[in-house]
C-alpha cells in the first residue's frame, strides 16, 4: 500500500506537477486538433511511410511467393539444357563481369579519388572538370551505355569484338566508376587531418602516408562502395543486352571473349519469350532479390561495424 | 655467429646511411610516378565522357541530317517500315511518363524523407534505412516483371482497358524513383542546422509547421536536386518501362492509353533494326543523352548554390 503523503502548508505533491516539456498524449492530441493543418501533415507522413514500407515488403513477398516454389535444384545445374533452363551459366557470367568491372573500376575510381582528395585543390579547373565528368557519367541512362558499348566494342566500325563478356564488363566499368569514386572520396574525407599531420611529422612521405595511414583507415567506406558497385552490376540489364549478348549462348559459362548473358539479361530474355517461362523468370527474380539483400546488408555491415570511432 | 650478425647489421646500416641520397631520389621518383598515375586515373573520367560524347554525336549527326532535324525531333510518326522516323510521340510519351511518375513518387518520397529525418525513432530507422536501400537495389527488370504481373492487371481490372498504359508506367516509375527522392532529400533536411528547427519550435510553431516553414526552405536546393535526379532516372529507365508501357507509339489521350518511350523504343527496335532504322535508334539515344546532360548541368548549378 502506497504511503499517504501528508502535505504541510505550502507544500505541493511533486507528482501533480506536469513539466512543461512533457506532454501527455491527450495534450498532444488537443494541440493537434487546434492546428488541423499540422495534424493533416502528420497523418500524411505516417501514411506515406507506411505505404512505402508496404510496397517494399509487398514486392519482396510477392516475388518470393511466386518464385520460391520454382527454385528447383535442376535450375542450378552446371549445363544449360532446354529442359532444365539452368541459371547457373548466367550466374557465373554475372560474377565474371562483376569481377572484371570491379577490379578495373576499383583501381581507377580509388586512384582518382585519392587524387581528388589528397592532391588536388578544389578550385583547380582540372578537378572541376573531373567532377563534372563523374556527375555526367552517373546520370547517363543504362540504355545509352548499352548503345555506346555496342558501337564501341561490338560493332565492326571500331573494335569489332562482337558480343563478349569483356565488352560488357568494360561498359559496366564506365558505369560504376563515379559510384566508386564518390564513395571513396567520402571515405577519405572522413579520415581526420590529424592522421595525415601525424604521419608527416614522423617523417613519412605523402605516398607512404596515403598507403599506410589513410587508405587503411578509409577501407570500410571504400569496400562498402565497391560492394554497392557490385549490386549495381548485378541489377543491370540494358547496358549488357547489347554488349555481352542476350540468351543465345547460355549452354555453358562463356569465356571472357565469348558472348553470354547475365542473370538479369537471362530473365529479360525469358520474359520476352512469352509466358511459358514465367516460373523460371520468377525463380531468377528470387535469386536477384536475395543477392541484392545480401549485397546491401554486407555494404551496410562493413560500412558501419568496421568504422572506427575517431 | 652472434657477433657476425651484428657486424652485418652495422654494415647494412652504414651502407644505408651512405645511400640516403639515392634512397631519397628513388622516393621522389616513386612519389612523382604515383602522382602521375593518380592524375591519369582522374583524367580517365574525362576521357570516358569525351569518348562517349564524340562517338555518339559523330554517329548521330549524319543520321539526323539524313532524316532532317525537325522531321526527326517533331515528326509524329515512327514507322521504320515506311522510312518514317519522327520522335514526336516518343518524346511526348517519355515526358508524360516522367511527369506522372514524379507526381506519384515525389510527394510520397518527400513525406517519407520528413519521417526519416524528424519522426523516426532510432530503432525504426535501423529498419527503414535498409528497406529504402533495398528499394534502390531491386533490379529494374524485377520491377518491370512485378509491374507486368501485378500493376498492369490491377490497372486493367480497376479502370478497364489493356492495363499496359501510361498509368501503369507512372506507378512503376513512381516506385522506382522513391529511394532517390527519399535519401537525397533526407540528407538535405538533416544538413539544415538544428537551430532553425528549434528556433521555430521555441516561437510556438508546431513540429510540422517548423518543418514546412523553416527547414524545407533552407533545404530547398537539396530537395530540388533530389527531384531532378529522380527525373533523370525516370526519363532514362528502360528495362522496367519496356514491359509495362504498352509499346504503342502514339500521343496518349488518357492515363489508360498505352505509350512508348524513347528508351523502350530503342530497346525493342535494336533487337531487329538494321540500316537507317538502327542509325535512327542510335540517334535517338543521343536525344536521351543530351537531355541527361542538361539535367546534370542543372544539378551542378544547384550544388554550387548550396555551397
Amino acid at each position: 500500500m502506497a504511503k499517504e503523503l501528508i502535505l504541510k502548508e505550502g507544500e505541493v505533491d511533486a507528482r501533480d506537477i506536469v513539466p512543461i516539456n512533457r506532454q501527455s498524449f491527450r495534450d498532444k492530441l488537443q494541440a493537434y486538433l487546434h492546428k488541423p493543418f499540422s495534424f493533416l501533415l502528420l497523418i500524411l507522413v505516417a501514411i506515406a511511410t507506411f505505404a512505402t514500407a508496404a510496397v517494399v515488403v509487398g514486392i519482396v513477398i510477392y516475388v518470393l511467393w511466386q518464385g520460391v516454389p520454382h527454385l528447383k535444384p535442376e535450375l542450378f545445374s552446371w549445363r544449360w539444357t532446354i529442359d532444365n533452363l539452368s541459371l547457373m551459366p548466367s550466374l557465373i557470367n554475372t560474377l565474371v563481369i562483376s569481377l572484371i568491372s570491379l577490379l578495373l573500376a576499383g583501381v581507377i575510381g580509388i586512384f582518382a579519388a585519392i587524387f581528388m582528395v589528397e592532391y588536388a585543390k578544389s578550385t583547380n579547373v582540372f578537378v572541376k572538370i573531373v567532377r563534372m565528368a563523374a556527375e555526367t557519367l552517373s546520370g547517363i541512362p543504362s540504355i545509352v551505355y548499352g548503345i555506346f558499348g555496342m558501337m564501341f566494342f561490338v560493332d565492326e566500325d571500331f573494335l569489332g569484338m562482337g558480343f563478349t563478356l569483356l565488352g560488357g564488363a568494360l561498359t559496366m566499368t564506365m558505369m560504376i566508376l563515379p559510384l566508386i569514386m564518390r564513395t571513396t572520396e567520402e571515405a577519405l574525407l572522413a579520415v581526420p587531418d590529424s592522421f595525415r599531420e601525424g604521419s608527416f611529422a614522423l617523417g613519412a612521405g605523402k605516398l607512404r602516408t596515403i598507403f599506410v595511414i589513410i587508405l587503411p583507415s578509409a577501407i570500410p567506406g571504400i569496400v562498402s562502395g565497391v560492394i554497392l558497385g557490385f549490386g549495381r552490376i548485378v541489377g543491370e540489364t540494358m547496358a549488357l543486352v547489347y554488349t555481352a549478348g542476350s540468351a543465345f549462348n547460355i549452354r555453358y559459362p562463356a569465356g571472357l571473349m565469348g558472348q553470354g548473358c547475365t542473370l538479369t539479361v537471362y530473365m529479360y530474355s525469358l520474359i520476352s519469350e512469352g509466358s511459358g517461362y514465367s516460373n523460371q523468370a520468377w525463380a531468377i527474380a528470387v535469386v536477384l532479390i536475395i543477392l541484392v539483400v545480401i549485397i546491401n546488408g554486407a555494404a551496410e555491415f562493413i560500412g558501419n561495424k568496421l568504422k572506427k570511432e575517431y | 655467429m652472434k657477433e657476425e650478425k651484428t657486424i652485418l647489421q652495422t654494415e647494412a646500416q652504414i651502407s644505408e646511411g651512405g645511400g640516403e641520397l639515392a634512397v631519397n631520389k628513388k622516393n621522389i621518383v616513386k612519389e612523382l610516378l604515383m602522382k602521375i598515375l593518380f592524375i591519369i586515373a582522374a583524367a580517365i573520367f574525362i576521357a570516358v565522357v569525351a569518348v562517349i560524347c564524340v562517338y555518339l554525336f559523330v554517329l548521330a549527326v549524319p543520321t539526323i541530317a539524313e532524316i532532317g532535324f525537325f522531321e526527326f525531333i517533331f515528326g509524329s510518326r515512327w514507322l521504320p517500315g515506311n522510312e518514317l522516323y519522327g520522335l514526336g510521340t516518343l518524346i511526348v510519351g517519355t515526358s508524360y511518363a516522367t511527369a506522372c511518375a514524379l507526381i506519384v513518387g515525389v510527394p510520397i518520397g518527400l513525406l517519407v524523407a520528413v519521417f526519416m529525418a524528424f519522426y523516426c525513432p532510432k530503432w525504426l530507422y535501423k529498419v527503414m534505412k535498409p528497406v529504402v536501400n533495398i528499394l534502390a537495389g531491386i533490379p529494374s527488370i524485377v520491377y518491370g516483371y512485378f509491374g507486368l504481373n501485378v500493376i498492369v492487371p490491377f490497372v486493367s481490372r480497376t479502370f478497364g482497358g489493356g492495363g499496359a498504359s501510361l498509368l501503369a508506367t507512372a506507378l512503376v516509375l513512381g516506385i522506382m524513383i522513391l529511394p532517390t527522392v527519399i535519401s537525397i532529400s533526407e540528407n538535405a533536411l538533416r544538413a539544415v542546422p538544428k537551430s532553425y528547427y528549434e528556433g521555430a519550435l521555441a516561437l510556438g510553431a508546431t513540429k510540422e509547421r517548423a518543418i514546412i516553414k523553416t527547414v524545407f526552405p533552407a533545404a530547398m536546393s537539396g530537395v530540388v536536386t533530389s527531384i531532378i535526379l529522380a527525373l533523370g532516372r525516370a526519363f532514362g529507365e528502360t528495362a522496367a518501362v519496356v514491359l509495362v508501357c504498352g509499346n504503342i507509339a502514339q500521343f496518349p489521350d488518357s492515363l489508360l492509353d498505352p505509350i512508348r518511350t524513347l528508351s523502350s523504343n530503342i530497346a525493342t527496335g535494336l533487337a531487329y533494326g538494321t540500316g537507317l532504322h538502327r542509325q535512327a535508334l542510335i540517334a535517338s539515344s543521343v536525344v536521351l543523352f543530351v537531355f541527361i546532360l542538361i539535367i546534370t548541368a542543372i544539378v551542378m548549378v544547384l550544388r554550387k548554390k548550396k555551397r
